[in-house]
C-alpha cells in the first residue's frame, strides 16, 4: 500500500515536472529576449 | 456523439492523488496560445507586401484594411464568451479547450488560405470570427475549474492562467518573426506558410492542456481547507445563475469597474511608444521606446498574477480601491515627469500601473466568484468580457481623439498627452466610485432558495457548501 502510494507521489512528481517545463520553458525564453530587448531603453 | 465522449466532464473527474497544481500548466496551454491575438501587429507589414514583396502595390492590403482582422477577433472574444458561456461551463473545461483549440488552429489555417489567394475577407472570417470563438472559448475554459481546484486561493489560481494570456505575445511574435524570415525568399512573403504552421503548433499545445485538465470529484477540497460555512461580507456562499447574475446590479457595477480599468490601460498602450518618444524628445529613440513596450507588457504580465495573488489576501474590493486610487494618482502625476525630464520616474510609474491594468483581468474571476458562487463563475465571467470589448474601441479612439484635438489646437506633442492623462485619471475615479457601491448579492437571487432543489450540486462542494 505505502509502496504503491510512492510510486503514485513519484509519477506525479514527473507528471507535474514535465507539464510546468511545457509551458514554462517557452514562457521563459520568449520573458528573457522581451527583457534583454527592453534593456535597450537604458542603454 | 459517443465518439467524443472522452471530451465530456464526466469522463475528466480526478482520480483520487491527481495533483491540483497540473491544472495551472492545462490552463496555460490555453493562454499562452490565444494570447497571440496580442502579437498579430508583427504581420500587418508583412501583409501590406504580399504582392510588391518589397514595397506595397496599390492591389496590396492597407493597414487600417489589415487593422479591422485583431478588432473583429476581439469583439467576437467578447460576443462568444457571453453568448457560449454557460455551453462552456456544463460541457466541461476538456471540451471547451478542444473546441477552442479548434478554432483557434482553424482561424489560422483559413487565414493562411486567405493570405494564399490573398482574400482578406478569408483573413477576417479565419482569425476574425473562427479565431475569435477559438479565443473566447479558450478564456473562459479554464477559469471555474482553477477555482474549483484552488478553493483557499482563487485569485491565484486564475491570475496565473490570465499571466499566460498576457505572457503569450513574448513566444509569439519573436517565433512570428523567425518563421516568416524561414518561409520568405525574394519571390515570397513566408505569411501564409507561417500561419499554418502556426495554427498546427497551437492546436497541438492546446491540446495537450485539454488532456491534461481534470475536475475536481464532487465533495473534493483541499488538504486542511475548511470551506467557510457563514458568508463572510463579500463572499457568498451560495451560487448564482447565470443570467440571474446579470439582473444584479453587482454585475454591471463589475462590468463598469473591469471596463474602466481597461479603458485607462488599452487607451496609453497602443500609445506607449510615441507617447514616451514625444514625451521626452532626443532621450528615447525608437529603439528605446520599442524597448519601453516590451517592459511594460512585461509588467502587464507580472501584474496579473502578482494583484490575483494579494486580492486573496486583501480582498477583492480592496484591491481595485488599490488600481482606481493609485493608477488615478500615477496618471495624474505622469505629466509633472515629462515636464521635469525625468525619464526614470515615467517609466516607473507606468510600470507600477501596467501592473494594476493586468491585475485587473486576473483579479476579476475572483471578484465574481466571491458576487456569485463557483456554479456559474465562468459563465458569468464570459458574459463580463463584453466589457474588453467595449473598452478595446473605447480606450484608443478616446486616446487617439484627444491627441488630434490637442495638436490641431496648437499644443506641442510633447504636452498633447497630459489631457488625456487626467482624462485617464479622472476615468478611474469613476471606477473607484463603481466598486465602492459593490455589496453583497441580494439572497432573492440565490439559486438554492429559487431553484428549491431542482439544480443539484453536482460540482464541488469546496466552495459552495
Amino acid at each position: 500500500m505505502e509502496a504503491s502510494e510512492r510510486s503514485g507521489n513519484a509519477g506525479n512528481v514527473v507528471k507535474l515536472v514535465l507539464a510546468w517545463s511545457f509551458v514554462g520553458i517557452p514562457l521563459a525564453l520568449g520573458v528573457a529576449q522581451t527583457l534583454s530587448n527592453a534593456m535597450k531603453l537604458f542603454q | 456523439m459517443s465518439g467524443l465522449s472522452f471530451l465530456s466532464k464526466e469522463r475528466i473527474v480526478a482520480r483520487p492523488g491527481y495533483s491540483r497544481w497540473l491544472i495551472p500548466p492545462a490552463a496555460l496551454c490555453v493562454h499562452l496560445c490565444i494570447g497571440q491575438a496580442y502579437a498579430f501587429s508583427v504581420f500587418n507589414l508583412p501583409m501590406t507586401k504580399l504582392l510588391g514583396i518589397t514595397a506595397s502595390t496599390p492591389d496590396d492590403w492597407t493597414i487600417p484594411e489589415l487593422g479591422w482582422i485583431f478588432s473583429i477577433a476581439i469583439a467576437v472574444l467578447g460576443l462568444s464568451a457571453a453568448l457560449l458561456g454557460r455551453w462552456v461551463e456544463e460541457g466541461g473545461p476538456r471540451k471547451a479547450m478542444f473546441t477552442a483549440a479548434l478554432c483557434w488552429g482553424g482561424g489560422f489555417v483559413v487565414s493562411s488560405i486567405g493570405v494564399y489567394i490573398h482574400q482578406i475577407w478569408l483573413i477576417y472570417l479565419g482569425y476574425g470570427v473562427l479565431g475569435g470563438f477559438g479565443l473566447g472559448i479558450g478564456y473562459i475554459s479554464p477559469v471555474s475549474t482553477l477555482i474549483k481546484w484552488f478553493p483557499d486561493r482563487p485569485g491565484m489560481a486564475t491570475g496565473m492562467a490570465i499571466m499566460g494570456f498576457g505572457g503569450a505575445a513574448f513566444i509569439a511574435s519573436p517565433l512570428s518573426v523567425w518563421l516568416m524570415a524561414e518561409f520568405s525568399t525574394p519571390e515570397h512573403v513566408g505569411v501564409a506558410e507561417t500561419f499554418l504552421l502556426m495554427g498546427a503548433i497551437y492546436v497541438c499545445f492546446m491540446m495537450v492542456g485539454a488532456v491534461i485538465v481534470r475536475v475536481p470529484a464532487p465533495g473534493w477540497k483541499p488538504a486542511g481547507y475548511v470551506a467557510p460555512v457563514q458568508p463572510k461580507k463579500l463572499i457568498t456562499t451560495q451560487n448564482v445563475y447565470v443570467y440571474d447574475a446579470v439582473k444584479t446590479p453587482q454585475f454591471w457595477l463589475i462590468w463598469l469597474v473591469l471596463c474602466l480599468n481597461v479603458t485607462a490601460g488599452i487607451g496609453v498602450l497602443g500609445q506607449a511608444s510615441a507617447m514616451s518618444q514625444e514625451m521626452f524628445p532626443g532621450h528615447v529613440t525608437p529603439v528605446a521606446a520599442a524597448g519601453f513596450v516590451g517592459l511594460m507588457s512585461l509588467f502587464n504580465m507580472g501584474g496579473r498574477f502578482l494583484w490575483a495573488s494579494v486580492s486573496d489576501y486583501i480582498g477583492r474590493k480592496n484591491t481595485y480601491f488599490i488600481f482606481f486610487l493609485l493608477g488615478a494618482l500615477l496618471y495624474a502625476a505622469v505629466p509633472y515627469t515629462g515636464e521635469i525630464g525625468a525619464l526614470p520616474l515615467f517609466v516607473a510609474a507606468y510600470a507600477v500601473i501596467y501592473t494594476m491594468y493586468g491585475g485587473g483581468f486576473a483579479t476579476v474571476p475572483a471578484y465574481l466568484k466571491d458576487m456569485f458562487g463557483t456554479r456559474y463563475v465562468g459563465a458569468i465571467h464570459g458574459l463580463l468580457l463584453t466589457a474588453w470589448s467595449v473598452a478595446g474601441v473605447a480606450g484608443p479612439a478616446l486616446v487617439n481623439y484627444i491627441r488630434e484635438y490637442n495638436l490641431a489646437h496648437g499644443v506641442a506633442k510633447a504636452q498633447a498627452y497630459n489631457v488625456t492623462m487626467y482624462v485617464m485619471a479622472g476615468l478611474l475615479v469613476v471606477g473607484f466610485i463603481c466598486n465602492y457601491f459593490v455589496t453583497a448579492v441580494h439572497e432573492r437571487y440565490h439559486m438554492k432558495r429559487r431553484e428549491a432543489g431542482a439544480e443539484t450540486e453536482t460540482e464541488t462542494g469546496a466552495a459552495t457548501a
